[in-house]
């Protein structure tokens, strides 16, 4: 695959970066298979393609956090060896994760000083933030020095880790999926950074798989699928179809689009009427709520992750118990109930960590599944448990949902999208009437993704209640009924998906619409 | 009471409260680094029998000083073996540490108790010299005490002001920040493992040492895990660890004053004043506590490479 | 228990090639203590062979290796069963030493009540003390407040002052002005010993217990919840499982079976209370737990080891004046060895 021409605003032939013929192999996984990139100053370069790609561990490799298994780099024609990200430093390449590398309990000011290069062996702060102010100003990145890490917004984090980058004299700017955690608006704040910094001569390697912003900003696109370069094009070349067809085989089976049924006068599955709960430490308080949820209807909770999903989350299931305010479920209140109680209820839980949130690692999936029903399980006091009925329940969900899972494998072997399976059938089972799924794509490939949100609709279908909270603006209004936005503990909203677009939702995820909107009706 | 035995309590509350310090010191350092080191009472143990066994045998207590914070180090050193290159579960590591020092303590003390030493010479608070006898005399302290207070802002200076408490105190928020800024978090840990087991073994030695000049087996008495208690009272930071040790030292001098002064209560039940002290600490301050703790405080690091 | 073989017993390694490798970690830990032996002048061939000929060699030496197992095999389950939820019970020797108190309350205050009446009830009352002990640790753990590896620690300190405190005081006997003790026990209060060794009926309860241990864990329900609490916490509390009151009864239950370790010391051995009876059991049964991995069979060998190694502590004391406080030594070096290589176990211990 021949590599496209230079971006016309580049004096010459000789990139700032250039990989050859990269590989990477994970145990079971060739991650990068014969990669080769370039990358010049002063343009944006894009890296495009779908979860699992190999986008970000092709740029892991440049920035040492993985030795490649084979292949060349070069710096301004000259070979390069990076064994670790302290090499990578110290040839100008600095990368920006998705989990900022930042630490909440450090101020601004420490956290860049972490990442200076020369730092004397004495620390002095003040002329940290002498140069912290100078940069914030030339590229449009202001942050309050000498606020602590943990105050900040994500928008603002993000203009630390770039700040870190600046500092450390990075000249290539590697960014991995900036925007999955920013609000529209944030994103062209953004963007604008890219643009200044593009002028002053940075190189910046854009890792993403949202084509709206590749098309926006970037000079050159490369797009990977699975471990290999499938295409490499200037701008000027690009369009959604050309991309879409070089980041895919085949084209997508697209969700089906099921009508969107009218929420009958019936008993709300789960009413919040006027709950505040307060927080732990770091946590957020969740402000007079009212929220009701249907059966047969989907409600979408978007916002940033961060201002209380997590609560709400642990509220409805009855992980902790609301200050003020009450809970019901199916008319009845439940303000009180334990975890145990409101399952009885028929309510369930789809997490987005399944490994961490759901399963017990080294316990098998069958033993898995008897875990929340245990006490349909258990005969003769608890003293034994039926396992030939636990079995046949995961038989007849199977066959409802379509999957098939090894029965006896330790849950920990599973890949990423299994596991949300797993997880998804043991809570199907039985025919759930509320379920509260969390980030319920987060991290899934494409095929487990289309299956976890088909199984939704499934749900939604046979009747049951559905809260899907999501950061995921698409997928909120592709799916949902009724759309809610929750920020710093409260909630806007209801909304309809289609009487409102993703700019108003985004500005009320990030506050700068205010959410003392209407309450739901 | 009178007001020589308010002194007098004073004077051994600083005495006890001197090796608290230098335990918690070296505690503060090890969680800092994100380890908690649960085997710090083995570690003083063997520390103080060392300490006072170099000390009988040249003579020189200067010696057994230095001994111990060797042989604290030494200890803390396999424990950081334990749980940086091997991963293990560091408060299973510790208690382990704890047992290997319980044992090795009595081994090396063995042919020293009932031994006699001179300790360290003590000097006089500059200026208190010109009061009566009686009450100067009671505030006569050894280098070691003298040295505590300048020790606690040094280690307040090493971990806020410095290039290698920031990376220290990074490792203990968050390895892999760390590791990204280009440093070693496992080469760090060693290093602060080292540091805060010869701290402890310098509290060690300043109880066999300098205070009780004797060995007895298990002398230290659950010192090591009143330092941990202490951290947590003290927020992670060494000078508010100063005045929790003063605190505990306070406990146990008054402890001692009433068991002297003949007040009927049982010197069994006295005995157990530092520890419910220290439960009623953490009972107290534990739970809030817990956001004032090292984010990465007690989480084994795997490394880069995962 | 799922009945088709699956692939997780399958790791549970050839059962020879898991004793070939405890083998190896114990002869490595004993050569490492052996080193320090002889660095330290002492000869530690003959201890081994002291040990052995004490031990192993007479039918009466193997039967007092059996009754040091007793309290042993308690004070194991007593940390076995909390670090199945994920708990770390170091507080044994506490809950031991109340266990003994309350038992010893009962035996002087119910002395005239027959054995098959008075043993139950100091057994009962051993319970009780134990896993009293245990719930201040337990009630802080639950409420998120403090860890219970140091609460249990700390109160191991407190434990034993309470109870010298007893025994100079209101329990003092009249006779022995030397060694203070507990007035005797009256023969209700004794559990009975067979073969005319000191081997006591203890043994048949801590085995009764070691038993239901290993039911409880493999076939009931409680099992299954109580490995999934250990496994993640986070995801047992979502699926509805109570931790709290997992988290309260299951430390309570260890401490209580400490606290029968108390008891059937007091009871089967010693017939009174005595300060310091105990010479580290509690301790002990930690080492014991975490070295066999928790299980049953595992704490059954264990067991029997650490008993024949504290015979050999006492006979280092005994023929070559050292404390016995340096068996310690060679337990810790054998869990460090286990740390320091953890997929030599067949379940990875949480905590």
């Amino acid at each position: 695959m021949s590599l496209p021409e230079p971006p016309p605003s580049h004096p010459g032939p000789t990139p700032l970066i250039s990989m050859r013929e990269m590989r990477k192999v994970f145990p079971g996984v060739v991650a990068n298979d014969g990669v080769d990139l370039d990358v010049f100053p002063g343009e944006i370069h894009a890296l495009l393609g779908e979860n699992g790609a190999g986008k970000s561990t092709l740029m892991k490799m440049l920035y040492g956090f993985y030795r490649p298994d084979a292949g060349r780099i070069t710096l301004n024609g000259r070979p390069l060896t990076i064994r670790s990200p302290h090499d990578a430093r110290a040839a100008g390449i600095g990368m920006l994760f998705q989990d900022f590398t930042l630490i909440p309990a450090f101020t601004v000011a420490e956290n860049i000083a972490l990442f200076l290069p020369r730092l004397p062996a004495v620390v002095d702060l003040k002329a940290v933030r002498r140069r912290i102010e100078q940069l914030s100003a030339r590229y449009s990145l202001k942050v309050e020095p000498g606020a602590a890490v943990s105050q900040l917004s994500i928008g603002e984090q993000q203009k630390v880790e770039i700040l870190k980058l600046l500092l450390s004299d990075a000249r290539l700017l590697i960014l991995d999926e900036p925007t999955r955690v920013l609000a529209p608006h944030e994103v062209e704040s953004l963007m604008q950074v890219l643009q200044s910094l593009r002028q002053d001569g940075y190189a910046i390697v854009l890792i993403t798989h949202k084509l709206r912003e590749v098309l926006d900003c970037a000079d050159r696109i490369t797009v990977l699928r699975s471990g290999r370069v499938a295409g490499a094009l200037l701008r000027a070349e690009a369009n959604e179809d050309k991309l879409l067809g070089l980041m895919f085989e085949k084209a997508l089976s697209a969700v089906q689009a099921v009508e969107k049924a009218e929420a009958l006068a019936q008993v709300p599955a789960l009413e919040l009427r006027g709950v505040w709960t307060r927080a732990e430490g770091a946590g957020t308080s969740l402000k007079d709520l009212h929220l009701s949820i249907y059966p047969g209807e989907i409600v979408g909770v978007a916002g940033v992750s961060g201002n209380g999903q997590k609560e709400l989350g642990e509220l409805i299931l009855g992980v902790v118990a609301p200050e003020r305010g009450s809970k019901l479920l199916f008319g009845e209140d439940a303000t009180r109930e334990s975890v145990r109680a409101t399952r009885k209820r028929g309510v369930r839980f789809i997490p987005e960590n399944p490994l961490l949130m759901a399963c017990v690692p080294f316990m098998t999936v069958l033993e898995n599944m008897a875990l929340t029903r245990a006490d349909r399980y258990a005969r003769s006091g608890g003293l034994r448990l039926d396992w030939p009925a636990v079995r046949e329940d995961f038989a007849q969900s199977s066959r409802a949902l379509g999957y098939s899972l090894p029965m006896f494998a330790p849950a920990k072997s599973l890949s990423g999208g299994n596991l949300q399976r797993m997880v998804i059938l043991r809570e199907m089972m039985g025919g759930p009437r509320l379920i509260l799924a969390s980030y319920l794509t987060r991290g899934l490939d494409v095929q487990s993704t289309i299956a976890a949100r088909q199984a939704l609709l499934q749900a939604r279908q046979g009747g049951s209640g559905v809260l899907l909270i999501s950061e995921d603006l698409e997928e909120l209004f592709a799916l949902s009924d009724r759309l809610v936005v929750l920020y710093e503990g409260r909630i806007a909203g209801p909304f309809k998906p289609s009487e409102t677009d993703v700019y108003r939702v985004g500005r009320l995820m990030t506050g700068s619409e205010s959410t003392d909107v209407a309450h739901d009706g | 009471m009178s007001v020589l035995s308010i002194l007098g309590v004073i004077s051994s509350a600083i005495f006890s409260g001197a090796s608290l310090l230098y335990a918690t010191l070296g505690e503060i350092l090890d969680e800092r680094a994100g380890v908690v080191d649960l085997g710090l009472e083995g570690v003083m143990l063997v520390s103080a029998a060392t300490g006072f066994g170099v000390t009988v045998r040249t003579g020189n207590p200067y010696l057994g000083v230095l001994a111990a914070m060797l042989a604290g180090g030494l200890m803390n050193l396999l424990f950081a073996y334990l749980v940086v290159a091997r991963r293990a579960n560091q408060l299973a590591s510790g208690l382990a540490l704890m047992f290997f020092g319980f044992g090795m303590s009595a081994l090396i003390g063995r042919p020293y108790v009932g031994s006699r030493i001179n300790g360290l010479p003590r000097y006089s608070l500059p200026g208190l010299s010109d009061l009566p006898p009686l009450i100067s005399s009671q505030f006569r302290f050894d280098l070691l005490i003298y040295l505590a207070l300048p020790t606690a802002i040094l280690i307040a200076w090493l971990l806020f002001r410095t290039r290698w408490g920031l990376g220290l105190r990074a490792v203990g928020e968050n390895p892999n920040a760390a590791f990204a800024a280009g440093r070693d978090p496992r080469w760090i840990r060693y290093q602060a493992l080292f540091l805060g087991g010869a701290l402890a073994g310098l509290g060690a030695a300043h109880l066999s040492i300098a205070w009780t000049m004797t060995w007895g087996e298990y002398m230290t008495a659950g010192r090591g895990f009143i330092a941990v208690a202490l951290v947590i009272f003290s927020k992670w930071h060494p000078l508010r660890a100063v005045a929790g040790a003063l605190l505990f030292g306070g406990a146990v001098a008054f402890q001692l004053l009433l068991q002297a002064s003949g007040i009927p209560i049982s010197p069994f039940l006295l005995d157990t004043i530092p520890y419910v002290l220290t439960l009623l600490v953490l009972i107290a301050w534990g739970g809030t506590r817990k956001h004032a703790a090292p984010a990465s405080l007690g989480r084994v690091y795997l490394g880069a490479e995962q | 228990m799922t009945d088709k073989p699956s692939p997780r017993l399958l790791l549970k390694l050839d059962p020879l090639v898991a004793a070939l490798r405890y083998l190896t970690i114990f002869l490595v830990a004993f050569a490492l203590f052996g080193l320090i032996l002889w660095l330290a002048g002492k000869d530690p061939l003959q201890a081994i062979r002291d040990t052995f000929s004490s031990t192993l060699g007479t039918g009466y030496g193997l039967s007092e290796v059996v009754v040091k197992m007793i309290p042993l095999l308690f004070t194991a389950v007593a940390v076995a069963l909390p670090s199945r939820v994920g708990l770390i019970n170091v507080g044994g020797e506490g809950q031991l030493y109340m266990g003994a108190w309350l038992a010893t309350w009962a035996a002087l205050t119910f002395a005239a009540l027959p054995p098959w009446a008075l043993l139950p009830l100091m057994a009962a009352m051993g319970m009780v003390g134990g896993a009293l002990w245990a719930f201040i640790p337990a009630f802080l753990r639950a409420r998120g407040l403090v860890n219970e590896t140091i609460t249990t620690l700390l109160m191991n300190y407190v434990a034993p002052s309470i109870v010298t405190f007893f025994i100079y005081g209101p329990w003092r006997s009249p006779l022995n002005a030397l060694y203070p003790q507990t007035i005797d026990f009256v023969p209700a209060a004794r559990l009975p010993a067979f073969f005319g060794t000191r081997l006591h009926l203890g043994l048949i309860l801590a085995l009764l217990f070691l038993l239901l241990y290993w039911l409880v864990m493999k076939y009931t329900r409680w099992g299954l919840e109580m490995r999934a609490i250990g496994g993640n916490p986070q995801a047992a509390r979502r699926n509805g499982l109570p931790l709290t009151t997992y988290v309260i009864a299951i430390l309570c239950l260890g401490g209580a079976l400490a606290g029968l370790a108390g008891m059937s010391e007091v009871s089967g051995i010693h017939g009174r209370l005595r300060p310091g009876f105990s010479p580290g059991f509690g301790y002990m049964g930690f080492l014991i737990s975490w070295l066999s991995g928790g299980g049953p069979l595992g704490i059954l060998i264990m067991s029997f080891l650490a008993a024949v190694i504290s015979t050999g502590g006492d006979i280092l004391q005994i023929k070559q004046g050292l404390p016995f406080a340096v068996v310690n030594i060679l337990l810790a070096i054998s869990l460090f060895v286990i740390l320091a290589r953890p997929s030599l176990l067949t379940k990875g211990k949480q905590a």
